[in-house]
């Protein structure tokens, strides 16, 4: 399967080029960009790893892409993805979000179902990689 | 017989010929003891025609559309619209003099004939805030538009747009959710929302309607939806369609790794049945419940509170609205609705698509949106907004643009509608050859490869047909989707426009 | 796995797509349309002398201007090097030549974004192991797109000292100079004899710099035109006595010691402004004349330590 969490997952990979875009984007709007990683890509985790800081100073992709490099580099085999922050009030949440690298390999998700009164079931998602120890997934 | 006519014609001839010699003294205010005299004066003479008044910023302001009755002065029906909707009747009563009554009379204090539509006019009318019980759309309403649309003297009536201080914004609650919040319990960002409505909207038993649930969210979309008209019916009991929509919407979740919801219908012949069947849901882990318009404000009001309570998003069907929003001469517009569901509170909120089956003129849908998103509102009278409106922190509502949509259109859609939307795309999904999933794909691969364009700079309003084109070529179930709609519009002229005179622009 | 991004690869503007043919090319079209020569004269107009800098300004921007149409036409000598050392004692102008320098190669297309990051060693350098390249980084990532303007960069390398943590700042430093030549352009700044030192003990930097620029002293009539200039932005005016005055405190100002060019002359006016404005103030009684409150009298430079033959 494919997690198709963030906003590009529906499209194939994007490329170096297609990532510096969406930054350079992003940069123009004021946004800070930064980097998160995990590898319980479970829907609401909503936590992920930061790598480091909201990037608030930089004026080019570069300066984002240098460290888009460096997560991949470090994390080769976990979900990563770019975030864009907006301080503006009113929104003070992110604008853009979407993933530039994931495992090579996405085992899913089981769906455990607990069977309760008139019909009703409680369901519960886990991920299959997420049996194993963390840092030891994929 | 005849000499009744006649004498009628004579009393009818006096009216207009009293208008036009004593036209300023009977538009003129009368004070003192001759205002209380008993007996019926004009509602101008009774002070509710006041053309010096400048609107306080406490006030709430109204803009009506009259067209008067022949020979009804336009300032005269302007102060019967505000006398009808504050604290007249038809004839004086000298009870008026144990109030503060200069206060509580509504106040019409300026009267513009409208562009290009004869015997038509803007009438302005300022209420002060002491005539509203805080909170509560059913007690605006009354006022405003309570008594006065059946009003004789006038042949029509429609409410075109308000303005609320602050003060009063304050006292209501707003969306329970908001669309920044809804997009962070979805984890979904920087882009529109994706939505299908169920169809065919009536006869589907439980099980096979989760399937199309399952299949649509399963292919790709954020959101499925009940129709307006889905409740609880003999050929599916309320119940079975949540049981089944919740096996849907979490099967999708583990295929694909993404927070989904399908918006349970609530609507119900009375608020306990309401609350039983929000509570149900809520049990089961919705993420949103539905409600329709028809449920009427009050039960609105409740139901967003008890989305507030349970942390549910609170989605508002508008079913019913085009009865008084659509004509332009009666009625209320949809962007004064706006304005009141906000202040109601609901998360999303029907509110057109410019491009779709439905009516809407690009700029007033684009009004109902700004109307819903922004957190101030400047005059803006292309886009029908004649106030400032400063929504004072107030959450913005999520709007749904819904009804003859399809993937083909995605460049304009996003050109109109921008991001904070959800776009909902029944037919274009369900209808799809290669199936219900693959709509679904088509759809938000037409979506994400329109974002990745606009974001990368690209003209998308000219370059559209080609980003699609291009998209298609990866995937096969678009470009079915744009073989058989590419090329379906809808084209007819709208109803509801704003009407103004543009102004030159200084630079 | 590179991260380039590419703006090279597309023409840059007012150059035409590539031609292979032999049809001319319109050198002044492409040079109104970079519009670098608005850059070059306010660079004329709005800094006194330095005659020898703006010279060597001009050759640069026409090698990169032929270097674009020599690639419109797909004629290949490499991506040109562009890191450069501006030396020259302080208040000689480099920074602000720095700043219309990036200026220039935003209009060329060699930087993206066309901002100055101004940084000295306590920018880059760490106090701690694992401390620098952080930090480093960090002052790298904010100047990508532009100019990193590394003043006084002798003092990143210190050889009285092996555990110096400047060493690894240049390392991380040359590198990015190195592989990441569209990203940032690096000018070096700082006096001429310890960058010429420090130059010699760092050869990798000093081959990857490819342009050096010597900012001579000013002469004491260009310190004077300097000064004049500074008031008139300042909508102030010198007296007839007032400028022989300062005529004087110049010739008797640069020969002293800790003399900083330019940056000496505007501190030197800001206290002359501080005295006329007590002078004005002392005498409040009647009204006071636009004129007396734009003029700068022979007393407010007189006063000055340096003329009366004290050390300032």
């Amino acid at each position: 399967m494919r997690v198709t969490q963030g906003t590009f997952s529906f499209l194939p990979d994007l490329t170096d080029q297609q990532i510096a875009s969406q930054i350079e984007y992003c940069l123009g709007n004021g946004w800070a960009v930064s980097l998160e990683y995990t590898d319980d890509p479970h829907p609401r985790n909503a936590f992920w790893e930061m790598f480091g800081h909201p990037m608030f100073d930089i004026r080019d992709a570069a300066g984002v892409m240098t460290e888009v490099n460096a997560c991949r580099k470090t994390f080769p085999n976990h979900y990563i993805k770019v975030n864009a922050f907006d301080a503006t009030r009113g929104r003070e949440s992110l604008r853009l979000s979407f993933i530039i690298n994931r495992p090579a390999a996405e085992p899913g998700f089981n769906l455990v179902r607990e069977e309760g009164p008139g019909r009703s079931v409680r369901y519960t998602t886990r991920a299959y990689a997420t049996e194993r120890p963390e840092g030891e997934r994929y | 017989m005849n000499s009744s006519a006649v004498t009628d014609r004579a009393v009818k001839e006096k009216a207009v010929k009293d208008n036009a010699v004593a036209g300023d003294e009977q538009k003129r205010a009368k004070t003192g003891a001759a205002r209380y005299r008993a007996g019926v004066l004009k509602y101008a003479q009774m002070g509710y025609w006041n053309p010096d008044y400048s609107p306080a910023p406490t006030d709430v302001l109204a803009l009506f559309r009259i067209t008067p009755q022949d020979g009804v002065e336009p300032e005269e029906a302007a102060a019967a619209v505000a006398g009808e909707s504050s604290t007249a009747t038809w004839t004086v009563v000298w009870t008026d003099r144990l109030t503060a009554c200069d206060r509580y009379r509504a106040k019409a204090y300026r009267v513009d004939p409208v562009p290009g539509a004869p015997g038509q006019y803007f009438a302005y009318i300022a209420y002060d805030l002491d005539l509203f019980e805080p909170g509560s759309v059913a007690n605006l309403t009354a006022s405003v538009i309570g008594n006065v649309f059946g009003f004789k003297p006038l042949k029509a009536l429609r409410l075109e747009d308000m303005r609320f201080p602050v003060a009063y914004v304050k006292t209501f609650a707003g969306p329970p959710t908001g669309i920044v919040v809804e997009r962070e319990r979805l984890d979904k960002f920087g882009r529109p929302l994706l939505g299908a409505t169920v169809k065919p909207k009536l006869g589907l038993s439980g099980k096979n309607y989760g399937r199309v649930v399952y299949e649509a969210l399963k292919g790709g979309l954020d959101f499925t939806k009940d129709d307006e008209n889905i409740n609880s019916q003999p050929f599916m009991h309320w119940r079975d369609r949540f049981l089944y929509c919740m096996e849907a919407i979490n099967r999708a979740q583990a295929a694909t790794g993404e927070v989904k919801g399908h918006y349970l219908n609530v609507t119900a012949g009375t608020m306990e049945d309401m609350y039983e069947r929000a509570e149900f849901a809520k049990e089961l882990g919705s993420v949103i419940v539905m409600i329709d318009l028809v449920i009427g404000y009050t039960a609105i009001q409740s139901m967003s509170r008890w989305a507030r309570r349970n942390d549910m998003i609170l989605h508002l069907h508008r079913a019913g609205h085009s009865t008084y929003t659509r004509q332009k001469s009666h009625g209320v517009s949809f962007r004064v609705i706006s304005k009141w569901m906000r202040l109601a509170g609901v998360d999303h909120i029907h509110a057109g698509t410019v491009v779709g089956k439905l009516e809407g003129d690009p700029n007033s849908v684009q009004g109902f949106y700004n109307v819903l998103r922004e957190g101030r509102n400047e005059q803006d009278l292309q886009r029908g907004i004649f106030f400032e409106q400063d929504w004072a922190g107030l959450h913005g509502v999520m709007p749904v643009a819904s009804g003859g949509i399809h993937a083909g259109q995605m460049h304009q859609l996003l050109h109109y509608l921008g991001e904070d939307v959800v776009l909902q795309f029944g037919g274009g999904t369900i209808g799809h050859p290669m199936g219900i999933a693959a709509g679904a794909t088509a759809n938000r691969v037409a979506l994400e490869a329109m974002v990745l364009a606009r974001n990368e700079g690209r003209d998308i309003w000219n370059e559209g047909p080609q980003i699609l084109a291009t998209a298609a070529k990866d995937c096969a179930p678009l470009k079915a989707a744009l073989d058989v709609w590419g090329e379906i519009t809808f084209n007819y002229a709208s109803t509801d426009t704003p009407d103004f005179v543009p102004t030159a622009n200084v630079a | 796995m590179n991260a380039k991004v590419e703006p090279m690869s597309s023409p840059p503007d007012g150059v035409p797509a590539a031609q292979t043919g032999d049809e001319p090319l319109d050198l002044e079209v492409a040079y109104r349309d970079s519009h670098v020569g608005e850059v070059l004269d306010s660079l004329d107009r709005e800094l006194v002398g330095l005659a020898p800098v703006k010279g060597r300004i001009r050759d640069i921007a026409a090698l990169l201007l032929i270097d674009k149409l020599r690639r419109a036409v797909g004629l290949s000598s490499g991506p040109p090097a562009l890191h450069m050392s501006f030396t020259g004692n302080p208040g000689t102008g480099k920074t602000t030549v720095a700043m219309r320098m990036a200026e220039i190669l935003h209009r060329l297309g060699y930087v993206r974004k066309g901002h100055l990051i101004a940084v000295t060693r306590d920018d880059l350098v760490g106090q701690y192991i694992g401390h620098t390249a952080p930090k480093t980084r960090e002052v790298l990532k904010r100047a990508m797109g532009g100019v990193l303007f590394i003043d006084e960069a002798y003092y990143l390398y210190r050889p009285e000292n092996e555990r110096d943590y400047g060493q690894e700042a240049i390392e991380i430093l040359l590198q990015v100079m190195e592989n990441q030549r569209d990203d940032l352009v690096v000018i070096l700044a700082g006096y001429k004899d310890r960058m010429e030192t420090f130059f010699r003990s760092n050869p990798g930097l000093s081959s990857r710099v490819a342009h050096h620029i010597d900012f001579p002293d000013y002469t004491p009539e260009e310190l004077l035109a300097i000064a004049r200039l500074m008031l008139e932005r300042m909508q102030y005016q010198l007296s007839a006595p007032a400028d022989e005055a300062l005529r004087e405190y110049i010739e008797r100002r640069r020969v002293q010691p800790h003399f900083a060019n330019a940056r000496s002359i505007r501190n030197a006016l800001d206290r002359a402004r501080l005295r006329q404005a007590s002078r004005l103030f002392e005498r409040r009684v009647g009204a006071i004349s636009r004129q007396e409150l734009q003029t700068i009298e022979e007393s407010d430079i007189r006063a000055s330590r340096v003329l009366r033959g004290e050390r300032p």
